[in-house]
């Protein structure tokens, strides 16, 4: 007899019913959305031939600089290459890992992002351009690290789950951790979801203020938000005064958040993008105020996608940790004695990662080297950089930033929507009027 | 010896060269802010040894992120007074709106008058004495630092505390989530003496009840739902 | 997300200067509220004589249709145009008017009515929109306005508050409903009708739905927090009240200042800072989920 599985009950959805029954508590796991959802893969550039011509692949110059955040005259970053590494907190990673990622973009001239639990020494010293992170729960934040930064990023929310404040188990919280955090060593550390001093954009708008006088106005203040109402997040956000918005699609990994949340809060990244695009044409705004975007970039493709669309750059962070070792095969029997596989592993929040990149624990922590980790983080972007300009090139640009959504087609329906680009082959854009 | 405070007028003047003096390096020792009028992030982030008084109302963010000066306004202040406070002294002799000393890692916070909702939120080590009520949900999440009401707390007191320690004089309306009454040692009676005093106020320390952390939520336990 | 601010007059002597101390209270607060401005104001026989109606538009800018006004109602009607409003006056009853601006020039959007309040709004920056008003030279017994900043609906004027929905019911809000959508539903079963997709309307057509069955002004508004959830902080004004609520978390800030001679409430210290007398007032913060009232 033929067995046929049930596509309500399939075998993820029975394994949960039997997980939650087994131990009354829900899911809380690593990484983003694993459900398929339209993404950057359903679209396709249409290449120079006859009507438009490409440039030379490898001789004529295709730009890949970008400058964030120069709008109120404070000192913006300049950016060699539109790949920036996203924030994932001390805490989150290990401290060799976000040495490695400083490294990996100092490498390549563009700038890393600290996280839920403040600056380490060692970020700060490898990493040429450092954003810092100004969250909901200001673990480590001190306004010494606040005029150390280059940037500094408010926080709202991120992709993985937007209204959902962070959270950290036991295991991770280390006494460094703890210390940094101001909180007791191996708790479950659980960090709200909204600012302790403002709510709203019109507190925001003070707030900025503040960040401003703070560091004499000469850093820039972004303003990060999880996708959910780009239109109406990111118009906010430039009332508000920021100088750059940071927007993270629902495919934007996480370290540790109730599994629920991952898959059904927020829109997926390419559903984002168009929506804050309007926001800041509609305010006069876009290329002024730059918007970079995160959630599921992984190749050179994605980048030129997302700012073919309309973002200056892209943030890179689940990615970068698999190119810093994370699900490698080379540890494929510890991923087995975790009941997991290369490839497979999402207990960030457990605190075993055997490549030593989402733990805490000092002997796992010592398998990652930061100097050859960092080296891995830069040819990764290296790639995705030169990847983009090779499309780019094709597409007859000089610039990355000449890419426009008129390069683009979709291969479904539901991405021509999305991304408002035709269905190839037609001149179809669903729900365009 | 006495210096001459160098007094700023805020109806003349915008914010910004006040707290650009003040971040200068070796700023006057003694400085006077006239004419506030309710303005936003006065003396903002200023690292410094100096003794700030502004005469009148404030904004938001008055004293924010300080580090060794000793603020004091004249009036009543917005909302996140002395926010993530490092060190130093800030001082009220009126009443502040929420979100008091909100993540104040260090250093003295001390309203005379009221403070509105969410006094002490997330507070990381500084202190706070405030001489009349706070209103509800003040310390939230607090984790470490004294805060000590020498009037009433309003409704939630403590939700969701960690390590801070709280000392209330007048009424409860009620206790948050894992948030308990605690019994009044000889060390804790001699801790909030000496707080009483650093905050220039005479006010019987054994007229205080002590509240802090169950430490019920420390860790996830799906029989703790209704509490999340 | 916005600014509020309101002022009701005790002493009888400051209400020449109502305009004044509101105009100067709430351009203290356009940071808040960039986009939109708008207020209310209570008895001042210059825009309103006593015992005459009052329908204010905003200002479908036709020639003729003051005239179309006046022949719908088979009365005399009379505008006078306040910056981008238009206010029709009548001695008829408000329904009537409302009824014939409605027939006469529908698609002019309908902001206020009433025999006591006077509204105005529009979009911009409070400062050009208070000039607009004249708002300095105006007087009377109180006076309700807001900024705006506007988050989940357009930048028009149709958008501004206050929202004043019924006869001399005027609301401001700050924050932000997360139910509004299934309220607005609610009440458009019970018949109610909608000028606007702005959040606050529906609060204010909750209150004008609920005082229409009998409730007072306080009890509508203990209604408010159980039916309505999210973020805000309400000033709602009647004729000869002024009342507030704050939503049972009250993120957004409100503060009350009270004297012999007035009683103010805005969402910050540097709105009240001008006030005559405020050194010496009572200040308070208003404890969430509690209706508070003052009546003149």
């Amino acid at each position: 007899m033929q067995l046929r599985e049930s596509a309500t009950f399939d075998r993820h959805a029975i394994a949960a019913i039997q997980r939650a029954a087994d131990t009354g508590a829900y899911r809380i796991r690593g990484w983003g959305a694993k459900r398929p959802l339209p993404h950057f893969d359903d679209l396709l550039f249409l290449g120079a031939s006859m009507s438009r011509y490409p440039l030379e692949g490898y001789r004529e110059r295709c730009g890949t600089d970008v400058v964030l955040g120069g709008r109120h005259g404070a000192t913006p970053l300049r950016l060699e290459v539109p790949v920036t590494i996203a924030g994932m907190s001390f805490g989150a990673l290990s401290a060799p890992a976000k040495e490695a990622l400083g490294r990996g973009a100092s490498a390549v001239g563009t700038s890393t992002t600290t996280g839920d639990g403040g600056m380490t020494p060692e970020e700060r010293e490898h990493s040429t351009s450092l954003i810092y992170q100004y969250l909901p729960s200001r673990y480590g934040m001190n306004p010494d690290d606040l005029r150390r930064a280059d940037a500094i990023e408010v926080v709202l929310g991120q992709g993985a789950k937007p209204g959902g404040g962070g959270m950290l188990l036991g295991q991770k919280i280390s006494d460094r951790v703890a210390a940094m955090r101001t909180l007791p060593t191996g708790i479950d550390q659980r960090s709200p979801s909204r600012h302790p001093d403002w709510t709203g954009p019109d507190d925001l708008a003070i707030k900025i203020e503040e960040l401003r006088e703070a560091t004499d106005r000469r850093t820039p203040v972004f303003v990060k938000i999880g996708a959910s109402r780009p239109y109406y997040d990111t118009a906010l956000a430039v009332k508000a005064g920021a100088d750059a918005v940071v927007l993270d699609g629902m495919q934007g990994g996480t370290a540790a958040t109730q599994e629920v949340f991952i898959e059904h809060v927020g829109i997926p990244t390419l559903a984002a993008i168009r929506p804050a695009v309007d926001a800041l044409e509609e305010l006069g705004v876009h290329r002024e105020v730059q918007l970079v975007v995160s959630g599921g970039v992984r190749t050179g493709a994605d980048v030129a996608k997302a700012i073919a669309l309309g973002a200056d750059a892209v943030s890179v962070g689940t990615a970068a940790l698999i190119a810093l070792g994370d699900n490698h095969p080379r540890y494929a029997a510890d991923y087995e004695r975790l009941g997991s596989a290369p490839g497979y592993y999402e207990d960030f929040q457990d605190g075993r990662d055997p490549a030593g990149i989402t733990t805490q624990d000092p002997e796992l922590t010592g398998r990652l080297d930061p100097v050859e980790g960092g080296r891995r983080v830069a040819n990764y972007l290296r790639v995705l950089t030169m990847e983009a300009q090779t499309i780019a090139r094709a597409c007859g640009k000089s610039h990355l930033h000449h890419l426009e959504p008129e390069d683009l087609v979709a291969l479904t329906v539901e991405a021509a929507a999305m991304a408002r680009v035709p269905l190839a082959g037609t001149g179809w854009i669903p729900g365009a009027l | 010896m006495t210096t001459t405070a160098v007094t700023v007028d805020l109806a003349a003047r915008p914010v910004r060269d006040l707290n650009a003096a003040l971040h200068a390096p070796d700023p006057a020792p003694r400085w006077r802010v006239v004419n506030p009028a309710g303005a936003h992030n006065v003396a903002v982030g200023v690292d410094a040894p100096v003794a700030v008084q502004i005469d009148g109302p404030v904004g938001y963010y008055c004293a924010g992120m300080n580090q060794r000066a000793d603020v004091l306004v004249r009036g009543n202040a917005g909302t996140g007074l002395a926010e993530n406070i490092m060190s130093g002294s800030v001082r009220i002799t009126g009443s502040a709106s929420q979100s008091v000393a909100a993540s104040g890692c260090g250093g003295l916070v001390v309203v005379d008058g009221d403070t509105g909702a969410r006094c002490g939120i997330a507070l990381r080590g500084a202190d706070v004495v405030v001489g009349g009520s706070v209103g509800h949900m003040s310390a939230f999440m607090a984790q470490a630092g004294r805060i000590v009401v020498c009037g009433d707390a309003g409704h939630s007191l403590g939700d969701s505390i960690y390590e801070a320690r709280l000392y209330v004089r007048g009424a409860v309306a009620s206790l948050g989530t894992d948030c308990v009454e605690k019994p009044m040692l000889g060390e804790h009676l001699a801790e909030l003496a000496g707080l009483l005093t650093w905050a220039g106020r005479d006010e019987d320390p054994a007229a205080f009840r002590r509240y802090g952390s169950a430490r019920r939520l420390y860790h996830f336990d799906s029989a703790n739902h209704t509490a999340y | 997300m916005c600014g509020i601010a309101a002022l009701q007059v005790r002493d009888p002597a400051l209400r020449p200067r109502l305009g004044a101390l509101l105009a100067g209270m709430t351009c203290r607060l356009v940071d808040r509220g960039p986009d939109a401005a708008g207020v209310a104001v209570y008895d001042e026989p210059g825009l309103l004589p006593a015992g005459w109606s009052n329908v204010s538009v905003l200002d479908p800018g036709r020639p003729d249709w003051p005239d179309a006004v006046a022949a719908a109602l088979g009365a005399e009607v009379d505008v006078r145009h306040v910056g981008p409003t238009a206010v029709v006056r009548s001695r008829t009853t408000t329904a009537a008017l409302a009824g014939a601006v409605r027939t006469a020039v529908p698609e002019a959007t309908r902001i206020g009515r009433g025999r006591h309040a006077v509204t105005l709004k529009g979009v911009g920056l409070a400062a050009d929109l208070t000039e607009a008003f004249g708002l300095d030279a105006l007087g009377g017994t109180q006076g309700i306005a807001h900024t705006r900043m506007a988050t989940e609906s357009a930048v028009v004027a149709s958008g501004s508050h206050p929202f004043s929905v019924d006869d001399d019911l005027c609301l401001v809000h700050n924050g932000s409903f997360s139910n509004h959508a299934t309220v607005r539903r609610t009440l458009r079963r019970h018949g109610v009708e909608f000028d606007s997709d702005n959040d606050s309307e529906v609060a204010a057509r909750f209150i004008g739905h609920r005082m229409a069955a009998g409730d007072t002004l306080t009890e509508a508004l203990e209604r408010v927090v159980g039916v309505f959830d999210g973020f805000y902080t309400l000033v709602v004004t009647t004729a000869g009240t002024l009342a507030v609520l704050r939503d049972p978390i009250a993120c957004k800030p409100a503060v009350v200042a009270e004297t012999a001679a007035w009683v103010a409430v805005a969402s910050e210290y540097r709105a009240l800072a001008e006030l005559p007398g405020v050194e010496t007032a009572r200040i308070f913060e208003p404890e969430p989920g509690r209706v508070y009232t003052w009546t003149s």
